[in-house]
């Protein structure tokens, strides 16, 4: 059996990994685009940051891991797939035949059709090739701007400040992580950032950008021009599908995928950024463009190319947070589910902050500020449909017990020996 | 036989002291803030619950890590964090649907059971017999598989699944 | 190392919170807690000061062993001038809340001045606050703790609160933390409410590192194991300190309706048996046996009241666990009011523990009311109604309630039985010594406790010595004075180290010095320990001299000292403190007024 991969990223490498596992005599051939081993984006701030160098943004570290698994990775590009002939075409000319297929090329980061967004200064943080370039002009005191204040957005704001950088954060919507936390996270947050000394300016929209000297100068919609040595966009990601235009594999913001995580076409799968597949809390599909998405993707496409049918219970929408020490976390429906109810903690002085949301005596969704004890048991709770009982109502009263609540409800768990 | 821990609440007096071996073998320091075992107290102190990672078959912290900063070892079965790795992320803290690997402000990094290499320190400090280390197999691990199976991801297929 | 090095000194009157350095040379000169906080307190005021003016301090106290692996690490005390007393208070706790208060980085936390408005004080490490408290204040311990916690969204903050009782300065008003652990005696919580502070909550995560680690992990391995295995303490464990009721029952020695008797007919009803029987409705009193911060003991009783009892079969609120009785509890509301209810008794205790009272001042107030009441002295015009009855349990929870919630009757209860028995013309029929009522030990039947009561420098007192073996094998007060010295000695040094007490049922002066000396930087003998304890004694009686107390205030109530024993082994018997006393003075190198000699004061490097 020869199964090709496209896309070396996490959602791809594990795939391999488990392909490898479940059919230890197929062909595995991972093709990915970039020059670097297989890397994960989201290590990227921590490079900014000077953690760790680029080999710590490497998926895997073994010497030679992918040939010891005879896994062969190839630096090339998809441009086409050809479901009837079971072929790829590469853009270095070659053409990959395939039994089973998996769409991994992940997101790209979408750049807002404003003039100047190509000027030397103006970049992405998508790819390392980005961050290199980022590292360049990241001198201590340097003036930057921060365009888009979205979860990536924070996330590289992290960064920005921790290298001491003088960042002002400009973000269209009336908030800070406008799809990841409600108004009350959302102000907390930009008033711990401005309290940090980061500027923040929502409501706000970039209009264009120009050379000016050395460095650059925006301007605002409100009139105003701001003067910077570097601009960072994070405004958004699209999903890497151009190449599948003519494939007949069924696209709509993504790579449409069923509970096996395959595509309209036989043989043809997609796992991670790229996919819109079953979504745990709507029952729909969507695109949950994070981590640990990308990794079960990859494990259950995986197992179903391999012949192992394997049910996919869709993705929980979920994200964690540090932004400038304030970690913030949001689950499944946490803006709520019609006819549920909710629970509130509020402490905005203390910058602690808990909603959970329920359906039924279910909890179905969660934000959470200031909260680093046990957050994973919100993913319990949520993804298992434990039912609360009464459970229910005390934690309406008091949002913190929630990890009695679980203790309590979660049948044969650790809690009941 | 691979061992684990295990945890009986029935017996458990709520003194801690497991807690305190936890951190003091972990961190040098007598600690409970930074315990990778957590006794929970309810009810006026009626029950207490010790709780800690079952190094759960799943292994959801380790399939999370962006950057394999999560291994197992396969003597102990323990899935150990590597310091120098882990980037502290968080990723893993929100993947694990026990909540038992848990980020640790002062170092930036996570923090979870590694078994103590074998030999379990709490297990040792036990005044009660609430925490014992025994063969895998007595744990009453079926059941915390069988919910671990429910959080699964995945679902093997029944009929038309 | 032990001690993290840092006080955290408050102002409530100017409002400030400031970390300093721990005095070393205090340090090692009174090792920690109790002694420490003597120290400190000697050094920070004017022992003639109001206990319940701004010039009083409060200093909630770590031991060097607290925080640690050594078996009961969880204690600490509470240090000022006791408003029941007018004497040093050291009043000291379990439950979790001291070992929080050592890992945010602190051995002591001294309170100055008076907040102009409720507050309470919220600590995470180095971040103090001092939060407002106005929405608290005349909430009850419970409450208190709860919405701190929500206020905060943290629920592993440690709590030590005060109730109304505390507020409104009832004299036996307690500082409660954790619920129900209490730094219970002398009236510390109406200091805590003369401040017009609430509470103290904190977090911790610094954590408590010891001086050589190895060695301290072994000796903590062997200590462990000797209390595994010692029988006093799996008698702990498996009945609790009501343990006792048994015995001081058998030997005559358990005051019964004001100290009118000695024995008393209800025990099986009140007894740890009694605890753990099931009632033909299927109640059973006791549900668990629960721990302190580190201890391998766990005496703590969790119980609850019968769903069906009187006392809360209309009150669905207190149909939860909650600390139950302890043997001095059980005593102070069974025998001495010569009530055997086990559910209103635990009723009580829970109402205790709500509001913020200590059980045996409050038992041996109600007991001398009730002789009052009785005697024909109060009458129901007094007493809202209620009979004062001896026997009577629904005198017991209905006053305990009133005197929580400083209402009614419960205002006079509030004053403490010395100025409640003054004020109704019969100073005799109060049962204290320097204001403190007793605990459960009769001194006629135990002549060394006796004397212990009489000396105690927080007023009538049963932690603070033992002379149990002593005053069993030999019933005179012959030889009894230097045990009880000695013991006193040894009590104050174990009180100083972060330790309970009731580890001295396995371990001797040894096991403490080797833990202390592998926690604690220098060279800690056995010898060093004891003067430190020596030492402390000494100072907290040269505070309590300079406070103005005289030997006239080690005595006891005429009822020991003049009616005999009516039945029990010391049947026909007093307490023969005048033998005692002036052996005791001469031992301890005082004078025959009761104060410490030049020679004692430079042996033990102190000024009077
Ligand atoms: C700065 C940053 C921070 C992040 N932080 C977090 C976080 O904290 N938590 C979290 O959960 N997620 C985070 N993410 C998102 C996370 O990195 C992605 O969800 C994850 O990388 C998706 O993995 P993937 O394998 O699906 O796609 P990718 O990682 O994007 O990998 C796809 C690969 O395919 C290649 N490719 C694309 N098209 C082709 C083609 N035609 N032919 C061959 N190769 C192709 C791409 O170049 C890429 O190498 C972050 C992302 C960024 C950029
Ligand atoms: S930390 Fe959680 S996910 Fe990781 S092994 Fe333990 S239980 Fe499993
Ligand atoms: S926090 Fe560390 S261990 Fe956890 S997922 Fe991130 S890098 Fe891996
Ligand atoms: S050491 Fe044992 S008894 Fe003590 S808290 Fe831990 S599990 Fe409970």
């Amino acid at each position: 059996m020869d199964y090709v991969i496209l896309g070396a990223g996490p959602a791809g490498v594990i795939a391999a990994e488990t392909l490898r596992k479940a059919d230890p005599a197929g062909s595995v051939t991972v093709v990915g685009d970039e020059p670097e081993p297989p890397y994960s984006r989201m290590a990227i701030p921590y490079l900014l940051i000077e953690d760790i160098g680029e080999d710590g943004t490497y998926l895997r570290h073994g010497e030679g891991h992918y040939a010891d698994l005879g896994i062969e990775v190839r630096r090339d590009r998809a441009t086409a797939v050809s479901p009837a002939e079971r072929t790829v075409a590469l853009a270095g000319g070659a053409s990959l035949s395939y039994d089973r297929l998996l769409i991994a090329t992940g997101s790209r980061a979408a750049v807002p059709p404003i003039p100047g967004m190509d000027l030397p200064g103006v970049e992405t943080c998508w790819t390392l090739e980005d961050a290199r370039k980022i590292a360049a002009r990241m001198h201590p005191g340097a003036r930057v701007v921060l365009m888009g204040a979205g979860f990536i957005g924070c996330i590289v704001l992290q960064a920005l400040a921790a290298r001491r950088l003088e960042v002002t954060v400009v973000e269209m919507a009336e908030r800070m992580l406008p799809r990841m936390m409600d108004e009350t996270g959302g102000e907390m947050i930009a008033r711990w950032c401005e309290g940090q000394g980061v500027a923040v300016r929502t409501g706000a929209e970039v209009t264009g950008i120009e050379a000016a000297g050395d460095g650059l100068r925006l301007s605002l919609a409100s009139g105003e021009a701001l003067e910077v040595e570097l601009v960072i966009c994070a405004t958004g990601v699209r999903p890497n599908i151009g190449f599948l235009d003519a494939s007949g594999v069924a696209l709509d913001a993504g790579v449409l995928v069923d509970h096996h995580l395959a595509t309209n076409v036989d043989g043809v799968y997609a796992a991670g950024d790229v996919a819109q597949g079953p979504d745990f809390s709507t029952g729909g599909q969507a695109i949950h463009a994070i981590q640990p998405t990308a990794a079960e993707h990859g494990r259950i496409a995986a197992l179903n190319m391999a012949g192992q049918r394997t049910h996919y219970r869709g993705s929980l929408a979920m994200n964690v947070l540090n932004t400038l020490g304030l970690v913030s976390s949001s689950f499944g429906l946490w803006m709520g589910a019609d006819g549920g109810q909710r629970a509130v903690a509020v402490d905005a002085a203390g910058f602690k902050y808990l909603r959970l949301e329920f359906q039924d005596d279910v909890l179905v969704g969660a934000l959470a500020l200031g909260l680093t004890r046990h957050v994973g048991v919100i993913r319990g709770l949520i993804q298992t449909r434990i039912r609360l009982g009464p459970w229910k109502e005390r934690l309406i009263a008091d949002p913190h017990g929630i990890m009695a609540a679980y203790l309590e409800c979660a049948p044969g768990g650790a809690a009941r020996g | 036989m691979q061992k684990s821990l295990l945890i009986d609440p029935a017996k458990c007096t709520s003194c801690l002291q497991c807690e305190m071996a936890c951190s003091f073998e972990h961190e040098g320091v007598f600690n409970p803030a930074k315990s990778r075992i957590k006794v929970f107290e309810f009810e006026h102190g009626l029950r207490a619950i010790p709780y800690t990672c079952t190094q759960c078959a799943e292994a959801w912290c380790m399939q999370a890590c962006p950057v394999e900063a999560i291994t197992k070892n396969l003597a102990t079965g323990a899935m150990e964090v590597n310091e120098a790795t882990c980037v502290g992320c968080k990723v893993c803290t929100i993947a694990c649907p026990f909540g038992t690997i848990n980020y640790n402000q002062s170092t930036g990094k996570v923090i979870k059971c590694d078994l103590c290499g074998g030999d379990p320190e709490c297990a040792k400090a036990c005044p009660t017999g609430a925490i014992t280390y025994v063969d895998a197999d007595w744990t009453g691990y079926g059941r915390m598989e069988a919910w671990a199976v429910k959080t699964h991801a995945e679902a093997t297929a029944g009929p038309g699944g | 190392m032990g001690w993290q090095k840092k006080v955290l000194r408050v102002d409530l009157t100017k409002g400030s919170c400031e970390p300093e350095p721990l005095n070393m040379d205090w340090a090692a000169a009174y090792l920690g807690e109790r002694g420490l906080a003597t120290k400190y307190l000697w050094e920070n005021m004017d022992p003639k000061a109001d206990p319940m003016g701004p010039d009083n301090v409060l200093i909630f106290a770590t031991g060097p062993l607290t925080g640690t692996m050594a078996s009961t690490s969880g204690r600490y005390a509470v240090i000022t001038k006791g408003p029941l007393t007018g004497a040093i208070a050291c009043s000291n706790s379990g439950g979790k809340f001291g070992a929080e208060l050592k890992f945010a980085g602190y051995d002591l936390l001294i309170i100055q001045g008076v907040a102009s408005e409720p507050v309470y004080l919220h600590i995470v490490d180095e971040q103090v606050e001092i939060v407002p408290a106005g929405e608290l204040w005349g909430k009850t311990v419970w409450e208190t703790e709860e919405w701190i916690k929500a206020k905060h969204q943290n629920p592993l903050l440690k709590v030590a609160s005060i109730g109304v009782a505390g507020e409104r300065g009832v004299r036996f008003a307690c500082i409660i933390n954790d619920l129900h652990r209490a730094a219970g005696r002398s009236g510390v919580g109406a200091v805590m409410g003369s401040k017009n502070l609430k509470a103290v909550a904190v977090y911790g995560t610094i954590g408590v590192t010891v001086d050589d680690p190895k060695r301290f992990m072994a000796v903590v391995r062997e200590t462990h194991a000797l209390l595994a295995e010692n029988d006093g303490r799996k008698e702990l464990t498996e009945l609790g300190t009501n343990a006792m009721i048994d015995s001081m029952q058998a030997f005559g020695s358990l005051p019964t309706r004001n100290f009118h008797e000695v024995q008393f007919e209800g025990v099986s009803k009140i007894n740890p048996e009694a605890m753990e029987k099931v009632t033909p409705g299927g109640h059973r009193n006791l549900l668990a046996n629960k721990a302190c911060f580190g201890c391998t003991i766990a005496c703590g009783r969790i119980a609850h009241i019968d769903e069906t009892h009187f006392t809360i079969v209309n009150r669905p609120k207190y149909r939860h666990a909650s600390g139950g009785l302890e043997y001095e509890t059980a005593y102070a509301f069974g025998p001495l009011l010569g009530i055997d209810d086990i559910d209103a008794l635990t009723f009580a205790s829970f109402l205790m523990n709500e509001h913020g009272m200590d059980p045996i001042s409050f038992g041996g107030t109600l007991a001398s009311a009730m002789e009052l009441y009785e005697m024909g002295v109060i009458t129901d015009k007094d007493t809202d109604g209620v009979a004062l009855k001896f026997g009577n349990a629904e005198a017991l929870t209905v006053m305990a309630e009133k005197t929580g919630k400083y209402e009614g009757f419960g205002q006079v209860l509030g004053l403490g039985s010395k100025l409640l028995c003054e004020k109704y013309g019969h100073p005799e029929l109060s049962m204290t010594v320097k204001g403190q009522e007793f605990a459960g030990y009769d001194s006629r039947a135990l002549q060394g406790m006796g004397l212990g009561f009489a000396t105690s420098n927080r007023g009538a007192c049963h932690l603070k010595h033992d002379v149990f073996t002593q005053d069993m094998e030999d019933q005179t007060g012959q030889g009894k004075a230097k045990p009880c010295k000695d013991s006193q000695d040894l009590i104050s040094m174990v009180d100083s180290t972060g330790l309970c007490l009731f580890t001295m049922a396995a371990w001797g002066v040894e096991e403490f010095q080797q833990q202390i000396d592998a926690a604690c930087a220098g060279d800690w003998t056995v010898e060093r320990l004891l003067e430190i304890g020596e030492r402390v004694w000494n100072l907290e009686r040269l505070f309590n001299l300079r406070a103005g107390l005289t030997a006239a205030d080690d005595s006891l109530p005429k009822r020991l000292l003049e009616v005999p024993a009516p039945s029990g082994t010391a049947k026909g018997q007093v307490a023969e403190l005048d033998i005692m006393l002036p052996e005791y003075y001469q031992l301890r190198g005082w004078t025959p007024e009761g104060v410490p000699s030049s020679e004692t004061l430079d042996r033990l490097q102190l000024q009077g």
